[in-house]
């Protein structure tokens, strides 16, 4: 069965297409959208709620169109042992969930913000950003 | 104003009578009274940087087992150590991998242990693997070993940081289509973000662009510990780069060859890093003190962040292919203010240089000069600046000739 919530990561080529329409009178889908960040000509993220018979096409259908979709079943949470402040990820992370406190340029972590999608838990240096199943 | 000598600064920091301040301070300071009152008032001044530094390692003497051995190869937690000196010394680089890491095979590769976490590991007192082989002599029997050991354990374990500390450093961006992964981090394709990697009015070097004060012999913050500047570091380019008009000319490339006991250091201030893409690192956290010698000293102390620029340069082309030549400058007031405008694109900023850990650094050493225990260490020679005309040597491709013998 296909997973009721998942995360979708739109390539800036594609941001400022028509395309969650396409799951509602093509598919026929009941969506509710849990977080959005789409901005044209950016990367964009969204958290979808997905109800219907044909979930796994229109998931289908949005892999065909170049979106990343990946299932929300996992939280991240920082180490902050281990965060140092650098600040290496704030550029990385597409929402703006980790984001430095100017001017004394604390790294904050803003997790309400965060839609999963784990760019940080590889691009952190220190290995402070963990996946939290 | 008359000038001061090491000897006075340290008879005030015995007496407890020193005045003290950061460079965060200091700029400020000199901003509300001028160069010439704060550099009559200021004897010392307190600098920071924490960030990835390449160019670290660490050299051990296990001591001698029964029956002895002479280390041929060695690994310390897998991660292979350099054992070409006596029988049981080694030297462990930051960026040395285990044998068995998958690199960039599955590109981008992880690198998640490498030689700066071993390093991490032994300050934070956990048990670490020996592994050894040798060949076997009649002075040095055995010809394999396998056992643990600590950082309390060992004869000695020194940090030794053949350069470190660079005075400045570029602002990396990726002009191209793909996204880039380097040791200035990810580098977002079609200039999706800008990272450098120094802390401006806090660095050290920044803050003595000439080498006026700092030299072999200083003594500083290294790791949490006492350490030295034992020369330049390689690498060290003082020369003064072209910069935008109006801006101070400050010399962009001097680095430091550092040393210290890595038995008073701390992982708090020695941190195993990982680069996405690129390897395994330390993390290093050096502070060094500026004497207010005169107000030459005090007035590049203060420079602040408005004052001070790094030059951008494309990842996709330029430095991998060693072109000359940069997408201009920006200050460090700019790229803290989270953006900055290249060829016209508004592009985020990012630091890889913690200013949080940097202004705890200048902090930490403060305190400790205004207590009295830790002395300036006047230099027994002062490295070389700008004037000693310094350029970059390359490394050409040329026929061995081997092929011929």
């Amino acid at each position: 069965m296909a997973p009721s919530k998942v995360v979708l990561r739109f390539p800036a080529a594609i941001a400022d297409k028509p395309i969650i329409f396409h799951l509602v009178k093509d598919y026929d889908l009941m969506i509710n959208i849990l977080k959005a960040n789409i901005n044209p000509h950016k990367e964009g993220t969204m958290v979808l709620d997905v109800v219907g018979e044909k979930t796994e096409a229109g998931l289908e259908f949005l892999r065909r169109q170049g979106v990343g979709v990946q299932p929300l079943t996992e939280d991240i949470v920082r180490n902050e042992e281990r965060c140092t402040h650098c600040g290496a990820c704030t550029a990385i992370c597409p929402t703006g969930a980790l984001y430095l406190d100017r001017p004394a340029m604390f790294v904050r972590f803003d997790s309400e913000a965060c839609v999963v999608c784990q760019l940080c838990v590889r691009a952190c240096p220190m290995q402070a950003m963990e996946v939290r199943f | 104003m008359a000038e001061k000598t090491f000897a006075e600064i340290n008879a005030k920091i015995r007496a407890g009578k020193a005045v003290v301040v950061t460079a965060e301070e200091l700029v400020q300071m000199v901003a509300e009274k001028g160069v010439n009152q704060a550099a009559k008032e200021v004897d010392v001044v307190t600098t920071g940087t924490f960030a990835p530094m390449c160019s670290s390692g660490a050299y051990f003497n296990f001591g001698h087992s029964v029956p002895r051995i002479k280390f041929c190869r060695v690994w310390l937690n897998n991660v292979p150590a350099y054992a070409g000196l006596a029988a049981v010394d080694a030297f462990l680089g930051a960026t040395a991998l285990p044998e068995e890491d998958p690199l960039n095979k599955n590109h981008p590769g992880e690198f998640r242990y490498g030689g700066g976490h071993v390093i991490e590991d032994f300050v934070a007192r956990k048990p670490i693997s020996l592994k050894a082989l040798g060949y076997g002599t009649d002075c040095y029997p055995r010809r394999e070993i396998e056992t643990v050991v600590t950082l309390d354990e060992v004869n000695e374990a020194v940090l030794f940081n053949p350069r470190n500390a660079y005075q400045n450093y570029n602002c990396a961006v990726n002009t191209g289509a793909r996204t880039l992964y380097t040791y200035m981090g990810v580098l977002k394709a079609h200039l999706g973000n800008a990272h450098y990697s120094t802390s401006g009015q806090l660095s050290p070097l920044l803050k003595d662009p000439y080498f006026r004060t700092i030299g072999v012999g200083t003594r500083i913050f290294l790791g949490g510990g006492t350490g030295y500047v034992v020369w330049n570091g390689t690498q060290h380019f003082p020369s003064i780069p072209a910069l935008p008009e109006g801006a101070p000319p400050v010399p962009a490339g001097g680095t430091l060859a550092v040393l210290g006991d890595l038995k008073q250091m701390s992982p708090h201030w020695l941190r195993g890093t990982s680069m996405l893409g690129y390897g395994a690192t330390l993390s290093v956290g050096i502070g060094i003190p500026i004497p207010v010698l005169n107000e030459e000293v005090c007035y590049w102390a203060s420079r602040p962040d408005s004052e001070l620029y790094a030059p951008v340069v494309d990842y996709a082309e330029a430095y991998p292919n060693r072109r000359p030549g940069n997408l201009g400058f920006v200050s460090y007031a700019e790229l803290k203010s989270g953006r900055i405008l290249i060829q016209g694109k508004e592009v985020p900023t990012a630091p890889l240089s913690s200013y949080v850990k940097a202004r705890e650094i200048s902090n930490i050493l403060k305190q400790w000069i205004l207590e009295g225990k830790f002395l300036l260490g006047e230099p027994v020679q002062l490295l070389p600046g700008p004037d000693a005309g310094i350029t970059p040597k390359t490394l050409e491709i040329r026929d061995s000739g081997r092929r011929n013998r």
